[in-house]
Order: structure tokens, then sequence, then C-alpha cells
């Protein structure tokens, strides 16, 4: 990889002064940058760590609302008690990204700033209609994803933080492409302030998204034989050597169906 | 070029390195430690995994910078004080656990952070935490007996090596 200038700031605002200069990169875990860097995909400047920031760090819970740091590692995640008590659905997800030592590395605020279109973190944060902390702001899970590695996140703008609320019932079902551990298709179902929600991860070339078909038949009949007589389209499915797009569509059905029954 | 310092196997070290440099290649390279392997470079194979602060981790895909003032363990970093291998290592060479041997760093390494947070676990739990881990050559049977075997010695039972 192309060399940089490393800096690892201890505040989310020196973070943030280091990230206006000139190519400047922040870097959470380097799960997915670091490969990029080898690969020169990406060649910044200057690298932005942000793995010293206290003020990123930790995981609570509180009136309904489950707060993870940005920084929190994937392994915290799973691992924590409060979060498999309050969104078992949210501990699974965290525990089945990557490999054990990925989730010792990377991070959620990594993981859903990148947004790779078949990663784990955005269908949750989707899915459970988290909100995105910034720096600058709090932005809606259905404003803060924009399409294949894109987000609403402005120049320089950091994740600190991502609030889920407490789900009456939850459930991830990822099918997972065995040789990346990404999700082939990933599908999380919520039952959450009053409405079903389904979130789909690595099933569109757009990224991750609602069902609508999925919801409005769950909505009135929470069943799997609900989810089989709705049906998905499979245009903007991603086609490639491991799936065609009528393949995900069926996934996303199947996987939908796994986490209902799983709900019931 | 900026300086870094970190705990490596108990001893203290600190090095001028670029930005660019991977704790592996700081291990391996300005360490001389090269029993840490590089096997895809890419965060598949799992032949680089050390342990930092105490987690596994590849140390292919890791800034050596980002590992200031951590305290690192690598195979090096293993065996009993009198240099005797460890039960783990021990389970590896007892149970076939190897054949070439370049994953076997990388595994030694991940197996000993499995059996720190899960003293028993099942034979399912120790191949799903080797799914960050590539053997081309033994097909993991051995390498999952080792481990379980090493994991009933740790506890104070005895398993016989086939």
């Amino acid at each position: 990889m192309y060399n940089f200038d490393y800096v690892k700031p201890a505040s989310v605002a020196d973070a943030v002064a280091a990230l206006q200069g000139e190519d400047a990169q922040a870097i959470a875990g380097g799960q997915t940058l670091i490969a990029t860097m080898k690969q020169r995909l990406a060649q910044p400047r200057t690298l932005v760590d942000l793995t010293g920031i206290t003020e990123m760090q930790g995981i609570s819970v509180d009136g309904g609302v489950v707060s993870v740091g940005a920084g929190a590692r994937h392994a915290e995640v799973a691992g924590s008690a409060e979060v498999r008590g309050a969104i078992p659905a949210l501990a699974d997800l965290a525990g089945k990204i990557g490999d054990p030592q990925v989730r010792n590395r990377g991070t959620i605020g990594g993981s859903i700033a990148n947004n790779d279109p078949s990663a784990c973190y955005p269908a949750a944060v989707l899915g459970l209609g988290a909100t995105v902390v910034t720096n600058a702001r709090e932005i809606a899970a259905a404003d803060f994803f924009q399409g294949l590695y894109t987000t609403s996140l402005n120049e320089g703008e950091v994740v600190t933080a991502v609030k889920f609320p407490v789900a009456a019932a939850a459930s991830w079902q990822k099918f997972e492409q065995p040789a990346s551990r990404f999700s082939l298709v990933g599908v999380f179902v919520a039952k959450v302030e009053g409405e079903v929600r389904v979130a789909v991860t690595g099933a569109s070339e757009e990224g991750v998204f609602r069902a609508a078909a999925l919801e409005q038949a769950l909505a009135s009949d929470f069943s799997a034989a609900a989810v089989e007589g709705a049906s998905v389209s499979s245009a903007g499915m991603i086609a490639d050597l491991h799936g065609t797009p009528d393949y995900r569509a069926n996934l996303v059905k199947v996987m939908t169906k796994r986490a209902v029954e799983a709900m019931s | 070029m900026p300086t870094v310092s970190m705990t490596v196997n108990g001893k203290a070290v600190a090095s001028d390195v670029e930005g660019r440099t991977l704790l592996v290649d700081f291990l391996r390279e300005n360490l001389r430690l090269t029993g840490t392997h590089v096997g895809c470079d890419t965060l598949q194979c799992g032949a680089c995994v050390v342990h930092v602060n105490g987690d596994s981790v590849k140390a292919c895909s890791m800034l050596a910078l980002s590992a200031e003032g951590a305290e690192i363990t690598t195979i090096e970093g293993i065996a009993n004080p009198d240099g005797s291998l460890s039960v783990l290592q021990r389970a590896f060479q007892d149970h076939h656990g190897l054949q070439c041997g370049f994953c076997t760093p990388g595994m030694v390494m991940s197996a000993a952070d499995l059996l720190k947070r899960n003293a028993n676990p099942s034979e399912r739990e120790v191949r799903e935490w080797l799914e960050g881990n590539l053997c081309r050559c033994t097909g993991y049977h051995n390498i999952v007996k080792a481990i379980l075997a090493a994991a009933a010695e740790m506890r104070g039972e005895k398993i016989a090596a086939e």
C-alpha cells in the first residue's frame, strides 16, 4: 500500500479537525480499509485512527434505547449482557460477522460508514429504525444509507454512536457466503415501534433495503405462510458467481420465513 | 518516521516504522519474530493471528502504529517459561494437528484465545471458532481433536492420544 501520515486523536473534536486535511481518511478497526489500501483502491494522505477516542466507546441501555458507541467492536456487542438482554438479535448479528479475529477488531461505526452492500450491521440499523449519531447531528437510519458504499455522512463527519430502540421481538437470519463470511442474503425482522420491519442486506445492488411487500404481508398476518404468499421481485438484485437475482430473491423469502418462525 | 513502542511477549520494544507498516511486518522484519506467518495477506487464512491486549487478531490487517502501547503475544511467547511446549502446543503434536505447519502458529494462537474464553468448548464451538483459520493439509479434524484434548487437560482431565 502507499504510505501515509498517521494520527491517532484522543477526542472526537480532534478527529474532526484532523479529517479536514486533504485526502484524510478515518480508520477504525481497519478490517475493510486496510485490505482496500493494500489493493491501492484507497490512498489517503492522512489516516485518522479513531480507536483511541474514549467518548466513542461503551454500550449502555437506558429507557428502551440501546446506545452503542461507534468504536464498539463486534465481539463487544456480541458479548454484551446488556445488548443480549435488550435486543438478543443484535447480539446474534454481531456474533456472526466475519470470524472471531475480525470481530475483535471491526467496529459498528466502521461497518455502517462503509455501507458494504453485503455487510450485516446495516440490516439491524435499518430494521430496528436506529438513529445514527455523528459529531454534528442525528440521522435516521432510513436517511443514512444511500446505496452502494454511500451514506449521508458529509466529508469529515464521524459516526460517534448508534441508538437502537428496543424491539418487542426481532430475529437475524444470515445465509452466509462461506468464503467471505459476508451475507449472501441476510434478513433482519423486527417488531418495533408498533410495526413489522424487514430489512435485507446482501441482495440488492443498492445495498440494504426494507422489503415492503413482506412487511405488508406480515403486518396483517405474522406467519411463515404470509411470507410464502408475498412476492419479492428480483429486479435490481445482485448477480454474481455466488447466485443469480432470482436465487437471491428466493433467499429473501426463505430467510424471512426463518426469522418469523424464530420469533413465533 | 514515527516511532512505535509496545510490549511483545513481555519485553518492551520500540522502533521507527512507516505509517503503512503492518503489525505482522513489524513483528517479522523489525523484531525477527518469524513464527507469525503471512499467508493470504487478506484477512482470510489466519496464519498471522497474534494476541493484542489478550484478544486474537489478524496481524496482517492491523497497523503497527495502531498497536502503540499494546501488549502483544506471538507464538514465540506461548511456550512454558522453561522453553518446553505448552499444553496446547503439545496437544497439536500428540494429535498430529499439523502437517506442513504453516497455519499452525495461527491455529495455536486462535485456539489459545478460545480456551481463555471457554474452558470447556464443544466440538462444534471449536470448529466455529476456527472459521478464520485455514489449513490446507490436515483437514481440521486432528486440529479440533488437539484443541479439545488440550482443553480437557487444562481442566484436569486426560484424553489419550490415538
